[in-house]
């Protein structure tokens, strides 16, 4: 039983993950700067803010709880353990069996509750504004994720990540048209979940159309940046999430140390796609308004549902 | 004897005791001695209840005949594997109940506490009997002695007109589903043998006549388990309830009509039918949906958490539901995971909704609010309330790692079955109910942020009133401690749950998990086998608390640490008051928008001159406007026509008699 190197791998996997989120992030602005035809900021522009916020005096607001600071601390962790549920680099991975797609979910919404948590801590109308909002996304589009996990765990038979991606990867070959519908249902999630435009605007600083920002607007310096970096990892997890399901080549199978580099290299080219992919919708799209999120997202998840009945159909 | 002892006349003795515990509360001592000597006393036998049911489930069915009740009618009693996991669910509860009574109750009067003790105890031990009973009179005896206790708990403040009408809504439901109770009873009897469970399960029933039976059931236990479109009662009871009676009637009485289902139908009636599973999946489905939206319409505390209760008897019977499909289509491993799902999530449900009602009781008695809208900042005068209430609602959430994950995750998995069925509609519907659970979780999740947000969390939405707000009492602290506990070991060891929840289903229909299943360790909870899906909520808890660790470490080392406090940004407004923060009611207005036509609101708007302008919002249940009022109309109608027929004169009534007389005469010839 090999388990320590695939701890190694386990660990290296995550530390991927997590110091290589704000690059993507970096990289999604570089490609939007290009796309909207601004000169565009340095790729390592989101470390140095961070490192920047990690150097300043906190503030915080005097009508806040205990609560409030311990939030960033738990995003953090939340989403550094959804990095490590899910197959980056290679399917052999020690802790997947702890927590399969539900939980995956389970752990995005436990972050989820705890941010819209902190916000109405602090007792203002932005704070309880921007948790009511989150919260509305967030109950369209926890089913609507489910639906689409839903419908590639039909398929493989499973609901732990590395068997979906060992099925849909390196055993058969067959084409699910259920799998387009579920990939559409998923993007759709990961813009809302994601606070991408349509449904939210990450550099808005307009309050009333603020949906996460709104939620974070009490924090400042360390807890700012556990959050700001918080939220990158979520976005990577998203996209990494969204390449075992429907991009699943070139993760390494288990126990193939010798396809590890190949995976990173096809990793790195997912991500660098995937990070021009959205920055091209942003680009693209304009941000809806609030209600009009309600109808985008119950469009998805009708569109989850319908992937797995086709699926039921089609084997019927 | 090679066999291992009857825990069953302990347990009659600890059902016993608490009769004897309530009957002792009418002692002329005072109410000191009934609160500080009687409530504890009844969470010690619940404590015991509790540990020999656990017990129970791995022994061998046992029974007792009691030499009382009618001459040839003796009671039964039967004490087997399922009824074991009730007692257990009944006896935790109550354990942790009665320690909270002995700080809520304080500053009652002593004829009162003495009151209410006998009816609490009463309540309790007929619980206890329903569970235990195994003959269809013991168990009426039971249900109606619970109905009744349970009634006067209810309208313990009668003073007040509104609770008079409340404890009369519920009886009048309990009454219609102990009827329809009695008439599956009788069904199944069908005119031989006696009424124990014995006879009746040995009874062949045609299909048509096992469907009636267990419609009837299914109606009679869902009027009292809060099915819509019969569960108006439930948010009208559990507010007007002291807050540890709506504990108890929330987490374990409504429970005991899961068990009559479950016990009906695949015990006594055996051989479950599909189609019957695909009603409960039905209603069900809409139950859970309806309980949770319009429990982010309320800013009345505990009759949310009352609509949350039909909520999750809900979702107690898509589990349900999903096992009768699967056995009916002959899937018992998957029926198994069904069963066990719905069993844990009844278990689960128990502790944190008793949970929650305990600690909006310390609420109501700190602050004496049950309005959302007036509360807020409560965490903190009140932060260990507030900690337990936090625990609770994150595990009504469904949040991993606490309990109600677990039960939801176990439903999933076996809505996940559905591709082994071979019925092609079915196999397509019963994902659907899987979406329908993913939903409400998710609108539960809503929910729960918009009560802890509104009450514990922000600034106080109203000027205190005198005196300083104190936290739970250090009784009522003992109460929410264990069922926190609770939450946290039925999250975190899901695995031996397992395995007794295996025995229960095993005892009723004689199948099992797989054995991949039952040979995991207890670290992993493994439902169908380890390649398919597994779960380890320790792993998962204590990698996040390393994670969380190790960022806090880590900013420590490298971050100077220095913290200004200052007001919240008021965004260039300086005149920001408290009542510009969310209400429970501004909360709800994106359900309110998004699920519009499922309500009948009233809106109330001022005028753009009105000085003292007033927004309000009356949101109604519809089921009142087309089911409970025509049928009360109805009901009226018919009783004034029969009404005429009383005209108080003897006269008359001879004359009733004389033709009823000869009526008789001549069709009797």
């Amino acid at each position: 039983m090999s388990l320590l190197p695939a701890i190694a791998v386990q660990v290296l996997q995550s530390l991927l993950v997590v110091l290589a989120a704000p690059l993507v992030m970096g990289w999604v602005n570089i490609c939007r700067a290009w796309l909207q035809n601004r000169s565009a900021p340095s790729i390592w522009l989101p470390y140095y803010t961070l490192a920047k916020l990690f150097h300043k005096d906190a503030v915080i607001a005097n009508t806040t709880s205990p609560l409030f600071r311990i939030t960033p601390y738990v995003l953090f962790g939340c989403m550094w353990l959804a990095a490590g549920i899910v197959p980056v680099l290679a399917t052999d991975l020690p802790f997947a069996p702890a927590a399969d797609i539900i939980a995956l979910v389970g752990v995005f919404a436990m972050a989820r509750v705890f941010s819209a948590l902190a916000a109405m801590d602090t007792g203002t109308s932005f704070g309880g504004l921007g948790a009511r909002r989150e919260m509305m996304v967030g109950f369209l589009a926890e089913p609507a994720m489910l639906m689409a996990l839903f419908t590639a765990a039909f398929i493989s038979g499973s609901t732990q990540l590395p068997t979906i991606v060992e099925t849909l990867a390196h055993r058969e070959f067959a084409i699910h048209p259920s799998l387009a519908f579920a990939a559409v249902a998923f993007l759709m999630v990961l813009l809302s979940e994601n606070a991408r435009i349509p449904v939210d605007n990450p550099t808005t600083h307009l309050e009333l159309t603020m949906i996460h920002e709104a939620m974070i607007l009490e924090y400042s310096a360390r807890h700012l940046a556990l959050v700001e970096w918080a939220v990158a990892i979520k976005l990577v997890a998203y996209m990494t999430i969204g390449f075992a399901l429907f991009l699943p080549w070139g993760i390494a199978p288990a126990g193939d140390w010798s396809a590890l580099p190949l995976a990173l290299a096809a990793l790195c080219a997912k991500l660098a796609l995937a990070g021009a992919g959205l920055a091209f919708l942003e680009t693209l799209l304009a941000k809806m308004r609030i209600f009009l999120v309600a109808e985008f997202l119950s469009t998805a998840f009708l569109l989850g549902v319908l992937g797995m009945l086709i699926l039921f159909l089609m084997r019927g | 004897m090679d066999s291992p002892p009857s825990l069953l006349p302990v347990a009659l003795a600890a059902a016993s005791a608490w009769l004897a515990i309530g009957v002792a509360g009418l002692l002329p001592a005072g109410a000191a001695f009934a609160r500080r000597a009687l409530f504890p006393a009844g969470a010690a036998v619940g404590l015991a209840l509790a540990a020999l049911g656990a017990q129970s489930a791995w022994l061998p069915a046992s029974t007792l005949v009691l030499p009382l009740g009618l001459p040839d009618l003796p009671f039964h009693l039967r004490l087997d594997p399922l009824a074991g996991f009730f007692l257990l669910l009944l006896g935790a509860v109550a354990a942790g109940v009665s320690a909270y009574s002995v700080g809520y109750f304080r500053a009652e009067t002593g004829a009162r506490v003495r009151l209410i003790c006998l009816q609490y105890h009463v309540f309790l031990a007929s619980m206890a009997f329903v569970i235990l009973a195994d003959d269809a009179y013991l168990f009426m005896v039971a249900w109606e002695t619970m109905a009744l206790a349970s009634y006067f708990l209810v309208t313990t403040d009668h003073q007040r007109p509104a609770i008079r009408s409340a404890g009369f809504l519920y009886l009048l439901v309990a009454h219609v589903g102990a009827l329809a109770v009695l008439l599956c009873f009788g069904v199944m009897h069908s005119g031989g043998g006696d009424y124990t469970f014995d006879a009746l399960r040995a009874a062949e029933l045609s299909p048509f006549w096992a469907s009636a039976t267990f419609l009837l059931a299914f109606f009679g236990f869902g009027a009292k388990a809060g099915l819509i479109p019969l569960h108006a009662w439930l948010p009208e009871a559990h507010p007007a309830a002291p807050s540890p009676v709506s504990a108890l009637m929330s987490g374990v009485m409504i429970k005991t009509a899961i068990y009559g289902m479950v016990r009906v139908s695949f015990d006594l009636l055996g051989a479950v039918r599909w189609e019957w599973g695909m009603l409960v999946l039905a209603i069900g489905a809409g139950t859970t949906l309806f309980g949770v939206l319009f429990a982010l319409m309320q800013h009345d505390l505990k009759r949310l958490l009352a609509y949350h209760s039909v909520e999750n008897i809900g979702i107690i019977l898509l589990g349900l539901g999903l096992s009768m499909v699967y056995f009916g289509f002959g899937h018992p491993q998957a029926g198994m995971l069904g069963l066990i799902a719905a069993l844990y999530h009844t278990l689960n449900h128990a502790v944190f909704k008793g949970l929650l009602f305990l600690g909006a009781g310390s609420i109501l008695r700190a602050t004496g609010l049950r309005d959302l809208n007036a509360m807020g900042g409560l965490i903190r005068t009140m932060p260990a309330t507030a900690f337990y209430f936090l625990v609770g609602a994150l595990a009504i959430s469904a949040l991993p790692p606490l309990n109600g994950f677990v039960s939801e995750w176990l439903t999933f998995q076996a809505a996940l079955q559905a591709p082994l069925l071979e019925h092609g509609v079915v196999r397509s519907l019963v994902p659907l109910f899987a979406a329908t659970l993913a939903l409400a979780g998710a609108l539960t999740a809503m929910c729960f942020v918009k009560v802890f947000g509104v009450a514990f969390l922000g600034r106080p939405r109203r000027a205190p009133q005198a005196g300083p707000t104190a936290d739970a009492s250090l009784p009522e602290r003992l109460g929410l401690a264990w069922l926190t506990a609770g939450c946290f070991v039925l999250g975190l060891f899901p695995a031996a749950m397992l395995l007794m929840l295996n025995r229960v289903g095993q005892s009723l229909t004689g199948s099992a998990l797989s054995m991949e299943a039952l040979e995991s360790n207890w670290l992993w909870l493994v439902p169908t086998a380890p390649a398919q899906a597994s779960y380890s909520p320790v792993i998962f808890l204590l990698v996040v608390l390393a994670i969380v660790l190790i960022a806090v470490r880590t900013v420590r080392l490298f971050y100077h640490g220095r913290i200004r406090v200052a007001d919240p940004w008021d965004c260039g407004f300086p005149e920001q008051t408290t009542r510009m923060q969310d209400t429970a009611d501004a909360f709800g207005q994106p359900i309110r928008h998004v699920f519009g036509p499922l309500y009948l609101m009233k809106r109330h708007l001022p005028g753009p001159d009105d000085p003292n302008p007033r927004y309000s919002i009356k949101v109604e249940d519809r089921h009142w406007y087309w089911l409970y009022l025509p049928v009360a109309r109805l009901t009226e109608y018919l009783s004034s026509k029969v009404g005429l027929l009383q005209r108080g004169r003897i006269s008359i009534y001879l004359l009733y008699s004389f033709l009823t007389l000869i009526g008789l005469l001549v069709f009797v010839r």
